[in-house]
């Protein structure tokens, strides 16, 4: 018999987290890592991948002891492993994104036919079966290849730029934020009414 | 073993960022209409919080587990690099919903397709090695 206040705390778990909760944890994380002695970056790991893979034969950039950066690796799959657990034991009563009714109206002009309250967590093209339909690739390897390729170029993601390079108040970050904003904008914008 | 905890420090990040929707595409989405003030509160208090934390570190100056004093190495001063950068990042990012940590959750919820965003991503890093002497930084 599972004690009742372990069913109390997956519950209070299990809700949607607000954002005032995630933010600190978000600093918290990039804390522990401080701590430790090395830097909250998670995107570093892409380029750790490609030195493991042997990428140093064709570019210097990849000629670096990647070994040593094995740590960020294992918060790679430590990230993998939560996004199981939260979706297999923490997912409550729904998957479903809490978006504003503004974003529902938003979304139905872009063709998506989602009633507030029913916008899934994550959209239908994140599926194999779209992988093979034009924009579903578009999506997947257009849009991975663009991170890979800015994330490095930029020097940093949202966790290296966002997130630990503004709490440092470093400047080229934040001009990395605005890069950011300036792409997201135009993509969800200028390019989404063609793509959808 | 030693690299172990780094594991229990990505599943604390993976179920915070599943957990607050932040691996949402329509999240994200949202975000770039300015229609919810839930991402922007996610980094804004993230990034205050992060600065408490820095200046506490600095002003105490703070030892790692490691013995050393925790310094904050300051990034190049540039603005192409980050900018162009940046750009090319944000537009990936909105597109796919996802930024590099919500790829590794969503590939640990279920979404076995971020596997090929994943190998697109190192694709697209390896690209940025082979090009990176011909870019403007």
């Amino acid at each position: 018999m599972v004690p009742d206040f372990l069913i109390q705390i997956k519950d209070f778990i299990s809700q949607p987290w607000p954002w005032w909760v995630a933010g600190p944890m978000i600093a918290l994380i990039m804390f522990i890592l401080l701590f430790f002695g090395k830097e909250f970056g998670i995107s570093a790991n892409l380029r750790i991948m490609c030195a493991a893979d042997g990428a140093g034969e064709f570019s210097d950039f990849f000629k670096f002891d990647w070994q040593s950066q094995g740590w960020n690796l294992m918060v790679a799959l430590g990230a993998m492993f939560g996004g199981y657990i939260a979706s297999h034991y923490f997912l409550g009563s729904s998957d479903v994104a809490h978006v504003s009714a503004a974003t529902v109206e938003s979304l139905k002009k872009l063709g998506f036919t989602y009633e507030q309250g029913e916008v899934p967590l994550v959209p239908e093209f994140y599926s194999w079966d779209s992988l093979f339909t034009l924009r579903g690739l578009i999506i997947i390897v257009g849009g991975g290849f663009l991170v890979g390729f800015g994330a490095r170029y930029a020097g940093g993601c949202t966790s290296g730029h966002a997130i630990s390079g503004l709490s440092a108040l470093q400047l080229p970050s934040l001009i990395a934020v605005v890069g950011f904003f300036i792409g997201g904008l135009i993509m969800t914008h200028l390019i989404f009414p063609i793509l959808f | 073993m030693k690299i172990s905890r780094y594991i229990f420090v990505g599943i604390l990040l993976g179920v915070t960022l599943y957990k607050a929707e932040a691996v949402s595409w329509f999240r994200i989405f949202e975000m770039f209409h300015f229609q919810s003030f839930h991402m922007y509160g996610i980094i804004f208090s993230a990034v205050i919080a992060g600065m408490g934390i820095v200046y506490l570190i600095k002003r105490t100056h703070m030892k790692s587990t490691e013995g050393q004093e925790i310094v904050f190495h300051p990034k190049d001063r540039s603005v192409p690099r980050y900018l162009i950068g940046g750009i090319i990042f944000g537009l990936g990012w909105s597109l796919a919903g996802v930024c590099p940590g919500p790829m590794f959750i969503l590939m640990g919820s279920g979404y076995t397709v971020f596997i090929v965003f994943l190998a697109a991503a190192m694709f697209g890093t390896f690209t940025y090695g082979l090009l990176r002497s011909r870019l403007p930084h």
